[in-house]
């Protein structure tokens, strides 16, 4: 074929283009092509794409759709943390002369890597997974207020994720560190494929976290059950609320950024280039308006979390509920009035530089009010100490030294000398393992007899918890002390031989760290294998207070059989305190919204055209958007998107449920 | 929604709706709705931010005076402006049940809004034709990502709308129907409204400039 031709169909797409002269690349392409094969090839073998088509992949169900969030954030943790353990090995390797065992081109693509794959498609599909899966039982609904934007929403998200795992083997990712600076992500220094992944990676997942932050709103705002007003919903509600509303109010920034990046990167326009008047420190500033509330995008629902389990574990009322709802909406609020302190060095002056360093040392007072009424719960309370209550205790200590630092680097003058330092990097991954990632544990561990019916196995999830704890503290408190001593972040090669024990404790952390993920994947494997054993038939096995441990684990499709009605904060401890029995009669149709494939097959279109504008395949980017707008048509066209459960078949359920209750006593 | 959660006549707590009534179809969709167009509104505030910020960088390229051309920025508004007066009355129609009546309406607003994306697109071939490309400066990028992404907005209103009359065609004003085109209603003053800020901080503020 003709050259041409050749490019009209795969634009700049060519063999050329596939990392052949990586041996890590092809290693890893070959071990994930051999597991991807088995994997498909044990789901048609078991015929099971029949039953994850109708049950999964188009399912509505909340329930099943925070579930798949979660599995995608613990696959792709695996990817991202891949990537941590080769940074680690390389600032290990690379002194003494010695280049280390990975090239430039490939150590910037996994620096940016790693932090895009972390916060994107780990913490948040983890946060939104459990938000998706607990909110609605929590405020006692049947489903989301739009349960196909839900379906849609996730697999919008496996989109974006897809195009960063494609752009490992097909072609190349980013090497601009996560949020991809211009100038150096302009086309004239990037002329390559990385950021245009970046770009549509994000682009795609983030229409999805939009629509799913809009979805989660008007379920908490619209489908509360009786009697539960606000000031009478469960903290984790609320912090899903406010994280929420701080989704719908930052994901469009990051929208109009990136797209202006594209249109300086496709079209040739100069919003970000250096010369026809752009202006790169504007990007910096704009995704830095999107950045930073996202950081309490992931850690508000982690403050849920602890609050949910600090009350259940000690047996006791939250410690002053008003004031920990006044502090997350607090912290809402300013989160938006801080973004400048990520650079300082902009150099906008003194005033400007006060003033955002100010607010950002305010934020801690929220933050400390928050630790306090955790503390207080606990003061007097009878503590157990599973898992969910462990990971709580190690996220108390380790945030506290997180927050310390960041008041420290909000301080301007400091943060001259700290800036893009090793100490910064050391301070986010204290705030984010410590915070986010170990609010997710708790929340996994916490809320899995939830959604399976059996409890995680206690000894592989204390080996996890302190593989992780102590490998975190190995990994980043190295960290502190390099960065005190002046080493900028990013670095491949080292000259200082004294620096290298402390990236030789800092691999250590991380080896320990992945022991940590091992037990996890082992916990989860070994609780299947025990689930008869670990097997929890009352739906309430934590003794726990709100209302999602009203309904049997795992709850029906429809949830509740009759809708609750709430009288107080801690609705669940109420009805145990006050004697509800539990409805045997009277049960009637339930009515329900119906699956649809639509929502995957829109996000697939959205993805090919994403894969199409990185490789300039102009007819399948115009074919693709064709096909979305004809299918998202062709979607409002069906006006009968419900169906009723009968009422024989919630007897059904629930009479099965009265028999497992009755043989538990 | 009223809903007894007092104790019963009887004096024991009620813990669950025995006689439950399911939410109304489309129970959240105003809400949800009118939250998406704060998300889109948040879109233009940025686009806004980005040509206040870059609006002065010329590039020693041409500014608004050399290329605004008021009377034809004028007539487009009034389109724009009209095409939401006629959308009321479509709304006012609906509201009677007039299906033929509402359709018509529905239909002029589509011509007002084709005639309004006719002039902006001929003001932009204009000013590209005279070097004013989007290439040329940080303003002429800013100014064509913030008004371009406005006529976007109304080329998406103008197949939603006339999606909606298909729809309105084919199964009248039905519940869902009525729903669907009060979305749509929210969405196209929405436009007007972004168009005002355009008009007057891009253009008649630009002239003066």
């Amino acid at each position: 074929m003709s050259p041409d031709l050749l490019k009209l169909i795969f634009g700049r797409l060519g063999l050329e283009s596939l990392p052949l002269h990586e041996p890590i690349v092809v290693g890893t392409f070959v071990v994930v092509a051999l597991g991807g094969a088995a994997l498909l090839g044990g789901l048609t073998y078991f015929r099971l794409w029949g039953y994850l088509w109708r049950e999964w992949f188009t399912t509505v169900d909340h329930k099943r759709i925070g579930i798949m969030y979660m599995i995608l954030g613990i696959v792709m943790l695996l990817r991202g943390f891949a990537d941590a353990l080769m940074m680690r090995g390389q600032q290990m390797l690379a002194f003494n002369g010695s280049e280390g065992y990975l090239n430039a081109h490939h150590y910037d693509q996994i620096f940016t890597a790693h932090g895009v794959i972390m916060i994107f498609f780990v913490a948040m599909p983890l946060v939104t997974g459990l938000m998706n899966y607990v909110v609605p039982l929590q405020i006692g609904a049947r489903d989301v207020s739009f349960p196909f934007l839900n379906n849609f929403s996730f697999w919008m998200t496996v989109g974006g994720a897809v195009l960063v795992m494609a752009s490992l083997f097909i072609g190349e990712f980013a090497r601009t560190g996560w949020l991809a600076y211009p100038p150096l992500s302009n086309i004239g220094y990037s002329p390559d494929v990385g950021v245009d992944y970046y770009i549509w990676a994000l682009q795609v997942a983030g229409v999805g976290t939009t629509l799913s932050g809009i979805n989660l709103i008007c379920t908490i705002v619209k489908l509360r059950c009786p009697g539960m007003t606000m000031m009478k919903m469960p903290v984790f509600t609320w912090t899903s609320l406010c994280t929420n509303v701080l989704i719908v109010a930052s994901f469009p920034v990051l929208t109009v950024v990136l797209a202006l990046l594209s249109l300086d990167r496709y079209v040739g326009t100069n919003f970000f280039t250096n010369d026809f008047g752009g202006s790169p420190m504007m990007y910096v500033n704009l995704i830095w308006i999107w950045g930073h509330p996202e950081v309490y995008i992931l850690v508000l629902p982690a403050f849920g979390i602890f609050s949910e389990v600090t009350s259940t574990f000690s047996g006791k009322r939250l410690f002053g509920y008003t004031s920990m709802v006044y502090a997350t909406v607090v912290i809402t609020i300013l989160s938006y009035l801080v973004w400048l302190h990520h650079f300082f060095t902009m150099g906008s002056g003194a005033s400007v530089n006060s003033f955002f360093g100010i607010t950002t040392m305010i934020i801690s007072i929220p933050t400390g009010a928050k630790m306090f009424n955790w503390l207080f719960t606990m003061y007097r309370g009878r503590i157990r100490y599973e898992l969910p209550m462990m990971w709580t205790i190690a996220f108390m200590l380790t945030f506290v030294i997180g927050g310390m630092t960041g008041v420290l680097l909000a301080v301007p003058p400091a943060d001259f000398v700290l800036h893009n330092s090793l100490f910064l990097i050391a301070h986010f991954h204290n705030v984010i393992i410590g915070g986010v990632v170990f609010g997710a544990f708790a929340g996994i561990n916490y809320w899995f007899p939830k959604a399976f019916g059996f409890k995680l196995d206690p000894f592989w999830g204390k080996m996890s918890f302190w593989f992780w704890v102590t490998g975190f503290y190995l990994a980043f408190m190295p960290l502190y002390v390099l960065g005190l001593m002046g080493v900028t972040r990013r670095l491949r090669v080292f000259d200082d031989p004294s620096l290298q024990i402390w990236f030789v404790i800092a691999a250590i952390g991380a080896v320990f760290v992945f022991i940590g993920i091992l037990a996890m994947l082992m916990q989860f494997a070994v609780s299947l294998l025990k689930r008869e054993q670990l097997k929890d038939v009352t739906g309430d096995p934590w003794d726990a207070r709100t209302l999602e441990w009203a309904t049997s684990s795992p709850p029906p499709d429809y949830n509740f059989a009759f809708t609750p009605v709430v009288h107080d904060n801690d609705a669940w401890w109420d009805m145990k305190r006050r004697g509800y029995q539990r409805p045997l009669t009277g049960f009637k149709p339930i009515h329900m919204p119906s699956s649809t494939g639509t929502g995957i097959i829109l996000a697939g279109f959205a993805t090919a055209m994403g894969f199409a504008l990185v490789w300039y395949m102009w007819w399948l980017a115009a074919l693709s958007f064709i096909a979305m707008l004809a299918v998202g048509i062709g979607h409002t066209f069906n006006y009968h998107r419900d169906f009723d459960i009968p009422a024989d078949d919630v007897i059904r359920t629930e009479d099965a449920r009265t028999k497992l209750l009755a043989g538990a006593k | 929604m009223t809903v007894a959660v007092n104790p019963s006549q009887t004096g024991e707590p009620v813990f669950y709706l025995a006689d439950e009534h399911p939410h109304p179809e489309g129970w959240s969709t105003s809400l949800g709705f009118w939250i998406y167009l704060m998300s889109d509104c948040l879109i233009f505030a940025i686009l806004f931010a980005t040509y206040g910020v870059l609006g002065g960088n010329y590039a020693a390229g041409p500014a608004p005076k050399d290329l605004f051309d008021l009377t034809l920025v004028a007539v487009n508004t009034s389109m724009l402006l009209l095409s939401s007066i006629t959308y009321g009355f479509a709304m006012l129609t609906m509201q009677q049940n007039k299906v033929a009546q509402t359709q018509v309406w529905l239909a002029i607003t589509g011509l007002f809004g084709l005639a309004f994306i006719g002039i902006e697109l001929f003001e932009f071939a204009h000013m590209i034709h005279e070097g004013a490309t989007p290439q040329r400066s940080a303003f002429l990028s800013a100014f064509f990502t913030l008004v371009g992404t406005h006529g976007l907005h109304v080329t998406c209103g103008l197949i939603w709308l006339v999606t909606l009359m298909v729809q309105v065609g084919k199964f009248g004003l039905i519940e869902a129907n009525r729903r669907r085109l009060m979305c749509l209603s929210m969405f196209w003053h929405f436009l007007d409204v972004v168009w005002i800020g355009v008009f007057t901080f891009v253009y008649l503020l630009g002239v003066l400039r």
